[in-house]
């Protein structure tokens, strides 16, 4: 169908926009408003690529799975950014315009990826792969490169969000209780990783992982 | 050629300080003012007219030259564009890369105007504008060239022209993806804000108008006029992919064509009326953002 | 039965949590200990059928490493009751410098250990691959509080550090879980089955390059939570800060988890024909992995650190004997039984060492015998056994890898085999010497304060290392040998 094939060209497009959107701003708010509009735009993704085969089971998981990554997961970590009483990213290792021009090349290499792997099956879009790819790259980068402990949690979360893309277009079903424990574990991980930043926040007056460096080898 | 296709370039040439007109009075009524009449734009360029110049002592044949080099260019590349349905006056194949550079070749000599004056204001002025369009510039070069790509030909008129409403039916993200990276090109190319600041009095926070701070008369009036026109011929540009509503009758067309620009230009005034200025450490960041969305545009196309 | 086994210490563990006496608490935990190593006992007798996909079912590896934790965590829980007792209304002073720490809730730190318990019978238990991975993930959000059971900033970097290298590793490992799930898709559609029986009886017919891909991403993804380099940069400073039960656990038990979990990966491998394309891999990177402890373990000055590069050198160990296949296969899985006990016991002596002399530098450590005999000559037989010295249980497994190595023709994997595992020695054996003989350094009243328990429960494990490495039971001898069938190639 090809209104379908258009929703789901838009939704692609939209969460690469977020990856960059990611990958520039200094502000946390937007960072953790970037992951949550990953999260609603993969549950939008998965109920647009089943292209009318769907299922009352498959339309609650992704109803539940958009709930818990685009409001409940943000909701957490807006609450702990405000406990560590952090509002922006210090200047990273990589710097935001450098950020944005690795993220150009990674869509580029994505792209060249997304041609080159024979899928058994063919994906709802031609930038179904390359998108997935892209935010685990994104996902990636960001973890290594931020100092921030915090941003680091997100960068977890965007890798998530593109593993969860790619199993999207790949179409492969797992059974339901499988994807809720797989939402459980990311939830649960999130929520104490918040709870560690938490006790970083206090323990260190800062939440700088950077700064952790006090165990060493000699 | 048709006599009709002279009409793009007329209206722009009339029409273009109205556009001005209408971002003014739109920034007027969100703060709550009266404002200036839409015609006050006219009536400044004529009171400038009457108006003798001084020229500095410092200054040599260029600083003179670049106000008429700078409108020519404008006019120039008005006589390329078209309005909307409306076809240019002449065009050729690769027409786009020679719109750009025109606009570009009115830059520089407004640069090299302001760097002969010898003051540290132009040259501030110059050094910032030429790296913002230098960023600005790929952005609007892979945004055209999606336009291109998509209608499968490298001049703008036939280009514009094939964004009908079936286009956007099937290329909406695409299509959309192009107007964002315009928009912001756009912005950037007229120094509006969240780029620059028009009415800021502020030397230090200047780009485009501590450039311009010596010209005087009517230099100041041809500068004017040609920043107007300018910003009437990106408009055209963004308007054409904006409306894709072609009917035969001419009056139609550009009645649907004025409306948009004028549409856009109440659009430009409420975006400086709500955003502040972006510090100038971040707007590279924001055309760099600018380049990746028109990049996505193209490739999307490509596919 | 089976669900019973992963229901009794999770419903136990929530219990904790709730639960506001301390003796009661303790007691419960014992108790469910001892229920689950009952439970996993009885499947000896009296096999639970494998039914065909079922999420839950026992293999012989699964049985193996089920029961190998369950009894481990019997022992731990015995020793942490008696660990928090102790812990109990005690000022804590950091060794290292000084401050004033609290420590967690002791309803955390034993709701967390029940869950943890929980968590590692799911892994050993799974049929189906994601669940695997959901229970793997499981067991890192488990430990993660345990490790963080003394509050303060190292342990608390040691914490985050733990989390996020785990986490990330298992996101790939997600990854390569659904690249397993796309190489069993058939071009004629039907629903893709992770169950491990129906992945193996479609073995042949898996896409190769997915499957390939698949394996390197779950081999990266666990082995970043088995301590495989270079992934293993978290388990020094976990180990090093976390009290020695929660690193006894750690070590002795979660990391055969997270080993099982590869292991269920080289299975489908071998049983698509690409034994030889995953074998080389766990070789390498086992060889790698004892390399690279090798290095970090001569010249260690902290003994609990020593210990954790130890058991990264022990699961390179465990990589290289099933990347040898045959007989190597059997001698891993006969190695993590003595690697288990091995090093549970070596890190529960530590934490009896630790409490006495108050400090984790080597050097200044000094005169264990004397202080604490049992512990000092435990001590210095741990640490005999794991770098391989008969007559322990660890020199029959490890002589048994060398033998496969050399008998398979692969003779520079055995020479650089037994020169890492020399390295190791001339790097423990000087300072644990050094630590349990000569005078002794530690505070008399110290010694003598603590309870015999803590040297009792490490006792009962030497005893077995020291009967493991003289005589094996035909029963597990039977058990190895099905188990290592199951993916070592006959």
């Amino acid at each position: 169908m090809n209104a379908m094939n258009q929703a789901v060209d838009a939704i692609l497009v939209m969460l690469a926009l977020t990856g960059f959107m990611l990958l520039g701003s200094s502000r946390l708010t937007a960072c953790i408003r970037a992951v949550g509009a990953q999260g609603i735009l993969l549950g939008l993704l998965a109920i647009a690529a089943q292209d009318g085969e769907l299922s009352a089971t498959g339309i609650a998981m992704a109803i539940t799975s958009a709930a818990v990554k685009g409001v409940v997961l943000p909701a957490l970590l807006l609450r702990a950014m405000r406990q560590a009483n952090t509002i922006r990213e210090i200047e990273p290792l990589i710097s935001y315009n450098l950020s944005i021009l690795l993220g150009g090349l990674g869509l580029a290499l994505s792209l060249w990826l997304g041609g080159q792997l024979q899928l058994p099956t063919q994906p709802a879009s031609s930038l179904f792969v390359p998108a997935a790819c892209f935010t685990i790259f994104v996902g990636l980068l960001i973890i290594v490169s931020r100092r921030k402990a915090i941003t680091q949690v997100i960068g977890y979360l965007a890798l998530e969000n593109g593993v969860y893309a790619f199993a999207t277009a790949v179409a492969v079903q797992m059974p339901a209780l499988v994807e809720l424990g797989i939402l459980l574990d990311v939830f649960v991980g999130v929520f104490v990783m918040g709870i560690a930043i938490f006790h970083i926040g206090r323990e260190f007056n800062h939440i700088d992982a950077d700064r952790l460096a006090s165990l060493t080898d000699q | 050629m048709n006599s009709l296709n002279a009409l793009p370039l007329l209206i722009a040439a009339v029409l273009a300080p109205l556009a001005q007109g209408v971002i003014n009075r739109t920034k007027a009524i969100v703060a709550g003012r009266v404002g200036q009449p839409l015609i006050q734009p006219y009536r400044d360029m004529l009171k400038l007219i009457r108006k003798g110049a001084v020229y500095s002592e410092t200054t040599s044949w260029i600083f003179q030259a670049g106000p008429v080099a700078g409108l020519a260019a404008v006019l120039c590349a008005g006589a390329l564009v078209p309005l909307a349905a409306l076809p240019a006056l002449a065009e050729f194949r690769g027409d786009i890369v020679v719109i750009a550079y025109l606009l570009a070749a009115g830059r520089l000599f407004t640069i090299l105007a302001a760097l002969d004056t010898g003051s540290s204001f132009e040259g501030m002025g110059a050094s910032r504008e030429a790296a913002f369009s230098a960023l600005a510039e790929p952005s609007l070069f892979l945004a055209l060239a999606a336009l291109a790509r998509r209608a499968g030909t490298a001049s703008l008129t036939p280009a514009i022209a094939a964004v009908s409403a079936r286009t956007w039916t099937q290329a909406a993200p695409a299509l959309c993806l192009v107007l964002g990276a315009l928009l912001i090109v756009f912005l950037c190319e007229n120094s509006r804000i969240p780029i620059d600041d028009p009415t800021t009095h502020l030397e230090l926070t200047m780009i485009h108008e501590v450039m311009v701070l010596d010209h005087g008369g009517p230099d100041l009036a041809m500068i004017e006029y040609a920043g107007a026109l300018k910003m009437w011929v990106l408009g055209a540009i963004l308007v054409g992919v904006a409306l894709p509503f072609h009917s035969g009758a001419v009056w139609i067309d550009t009645a649907i064509a004025l409306a948009g620009i004028f549409a856009l230009a109440i659009v430009v005034g409420l975006i400086e009326s709500l955003m502040a200025r972006l510090r100038l450490l971040r707007v590279p960041e924001l055309l760099i953002a600018a380049t990746i969305l028109a990049a996505l545009a193209l490739v999307l196309v490509r596919r | 039965m089976i669900a019973s086994m992963i229901l009794v210490p999770a419903l136990a563990g929530l219990a904790a949590f709730l639960i506001r006496s301390d003796r009661l608490r303790r007691v419960m935990l014992v108790a469910a200990a001892a229920i689950h190593a009952a439970l996993s006992l009885a499947t000896w007798y009296r096999a639970p059928a494998v039914v065909r996909g079922a999420w839950l079912g026992e293999d012989a590896a699964g049985r193996l490493i089920l029961t190998l934790t369950s009894l481990l965590f019997l022992a731990c829980a015995v020793y942490a009751v008696a660990y928090l007792r102790d812990e109990r209304g005690k000022r804590h002073s950091d060794f290292e410098e000084g401050f004033i720490f609290s420590n967690a809730r002791e309803a955390v730190f034993t709701g967390c250990l029940l869950l943890f318990l929980a968590a590692m019978t799911l892994v050993a238990l799974s049929r189906h691959l994601a669940l695997v991975w959901v229970a793997i993930e499981a067991t890192t959000l488990a430990s993660a509080p345990l490790i963080y059971f003394h509050r303060h900033h190292r342990s608390l970097e040691a914490t985050w550090k733990y989390l996020l290298i785990c986490s990330v590793g298992i996101a790939l490992a997600l990854l390569g879980v659904l690249f397993l799930a796309v190489s069993a898709i058939r071009p004629g559609g039907g629903a893709v089955s992770l169950d491990i029986g129906d992945l193996l009886a479609a073995a042949p017919n898996l896409s190769v390059p997915w499957l390939k891909a698949a394996f390197v991403l779950l081999m990266v993804g666990y082995g970043a939570k088995m301590g495989l380099a270079p992934f293993h940069t978290w388990l020094p400073d976990a180990h090093s800060e976390a009290p020695s039960v929660a690193s006894a656990l750690l070590s002795g038990a979660l990391l055969n988890c997270a080993f099982l979990g590869i292991l269920r990966a080289h299975q489908v491998c071998v049983a698509a024909g690409l034994a030889h394309f995953s074998e080389r891999l766990l070789l390498g990177f086992g060889l790698l992995s004892m390399a690279v402890a090798a290095a970090f373990i001569v010249g260690q000055s902290d003994y609990k650190r020593m210990l954790a590069y130890s058991s990264v050198e022990h699961m390179g160990i465990l990589a290289v004997g099933v990347g040898l296949g045959g007989l190597g296969a059997f001698a891993a899985m006969l190695h993590v039984i003595n690697h288990s006990l091995t090093k549970a016991m070596l890190f529960m002596v530590a934490g009896n060492l630790l409490a006495v002399y108050r400090t984790k530098a080597t050097r200044e450590v000094s005169g264990a015998v004397r202080a604490l005999p049992l512990s000092g000559v435990l001590w210095i037989l741990g640490l005999l056994a794991i770098v391989g010295s008969p007559p322990f249980g660890p020199f029959v497994s490890e002589f048994l890898i060398a033998k496969a190595a050399l008998d398979s023709g692969r003779a520079a994997v055995a020479i650089v085999y037994l020169l890492l595992l020399a390295i190791v020695v001339t790097g423990i054996a000087g300072p644990a010497l050094a630590m349990a003989q000569g005078r002794s350094t530690a505070s008399p009243d110290a010694a003598s304060r603590q309870s015999p328990i803590f040297s009792a429960v490490p006792a009962i494990f030497a005893a077995a290392i020291l009967m493991m490495g003289i005589y094996l039971p035909p029963v597990i001898g039977r058990s190895l040998h099905e188990a290592a069938r199951l993916f070592g190639r006959g």
